[in-house]
């Protein structure tokens, strides 16, 4: 949480993407009254403490032909949620892995992932084989396929509008 | 939904395999990304604004790790089917949801709350709740054993 004052505001100019220009690194300084080698400066520290996780591309998958989408949830104990939650991020069918609370009784499920593929029935398969694969076929899970996107863009981490 | 998945051309490709990640820390990056690949900063330039055109490309940008930068949550309600519409609109509504999600499941609304302060994401859902007499679970992550959305595309 200890960015300083600069480095948020360079966090929240660059939420509305890198502009296209020859020298982007300074327009974008120039909204914040930074200049082009403090931004590069500021950036380069905000990846070496991994405050930004990935500099890049950030695409829309469902229009590249990811159409499906699944949340894998299991209800593991909380002895074996860590490892467990390990041994899924490696597969490469898993995009995201998260523990979470549970919230009893309505919600019981502590280990959340994502797997994305082109239609329902390559990612059930994926979701069939990961599970095989990784020795929790009997855990207790339920998988939650994506019906309809409402909403899909970056966070923003300034005052909402 | 129905739509035709978009095919990028050969040099929207090549950026899409090789800048998810490690864009150019350099005073000139398009120049560079150029560079790697061989072409001209004026067609990687084209190559991105194709990309952004077919609604492929979000934002060339930077991706937070969850918690360093403020709080976010995952949300889930349990809404009745002809609710569906209204609620889902009422939770667009808030300029801290980034992502909302219909699933197949008893709790079918799935949105993911970001703000400065954890403080402000307990009030956006409190005032959900109080807005739509619905319940919300609030899922916050406890560990991350993965956060990476820049995975390979298989070209075929």
């Amino acid at each position: 949480m200890e960015l300083s004052p600069d480095e948020r505001r360079l966090l929240v100019a660059l939420e509305a993407g890198l502009p296209r220009v020859h020298r982007p690194f300074a327009a974008l300084g120039a909204r914040v009254g930074l200049e082009e080698g403090e931004v590069l400066r500021l950036l380069r520290g905000l990846l070496e403490r991994r405050v930004i996780n990935r500099l890049g591309l950030i695409l829309r998958h469902h229009e590249l032909g990811f159409r499906a989408n699944a949340m894998l949830v299991l209800d593991l104990p909380e002895d074996e949620v860590d490892v467990a939650g390990a041994v899924l991020a490696a597969d490469p069918a898993v995009t995201l892995c998260y523990r979470r609370p549970r919230r009893p009784p309505l919600w019981p499920y502590n280990l959340f992932c994502m797997v994305h593929g082109r239609d329902r029935v390559e990612v059930e398969a994926r979701i069939r084989a990961l599970l095989l694969d990784a020795g929790l076929a009997a855990v207790p899970h339920a998988v939650l396929f994506s019906r309809r996107r409402h909403k899909q863009r970056g966070a923003r981490y300034g005052e909402a509008a | 939904m129905a739509t035709e998945p978009v095919r990028p051309g050969p040099l929207a490709r090549r950026l899409i395999d090789r800048f998810q990640r490690d864009l150019p820390l350099a005073p000139e990056p398009w120049a560079a990304m150029a560079a790697a690949l061989g072409v001209s900063e004026a067609e990687v330039l084209a190559a991105l604004d194709e990309l952004e055109a077919a609604g492929v490309l979000a934002r060339v940008g930077a991706t937070v790790t969850p918690h360093r930068a403020g709080w976010s949550t995952l949300a889930a309600m349990a809404v009745p089917e002809a609710r569906l519409p209204a609620v889902a609109e009422l939770v667009n509504g808030y300029g801290e949801v980034n992502h909302n999600y219909e699933r197949g499941h008893h709790f079918n609304l799935w949105f993911v709350v970001t703000a400065p302060s954890r403080q402000r994401v307990e009030a956006v859902l409190a005032e959900i709740e109080a807005r739509t007499g619905i319940a919300v679970l609030d899922l916050p992550l406890e560990r991350a054993f993965k956060l990476d959305l820049g995975f390979q595309v298989p070209w075929s």
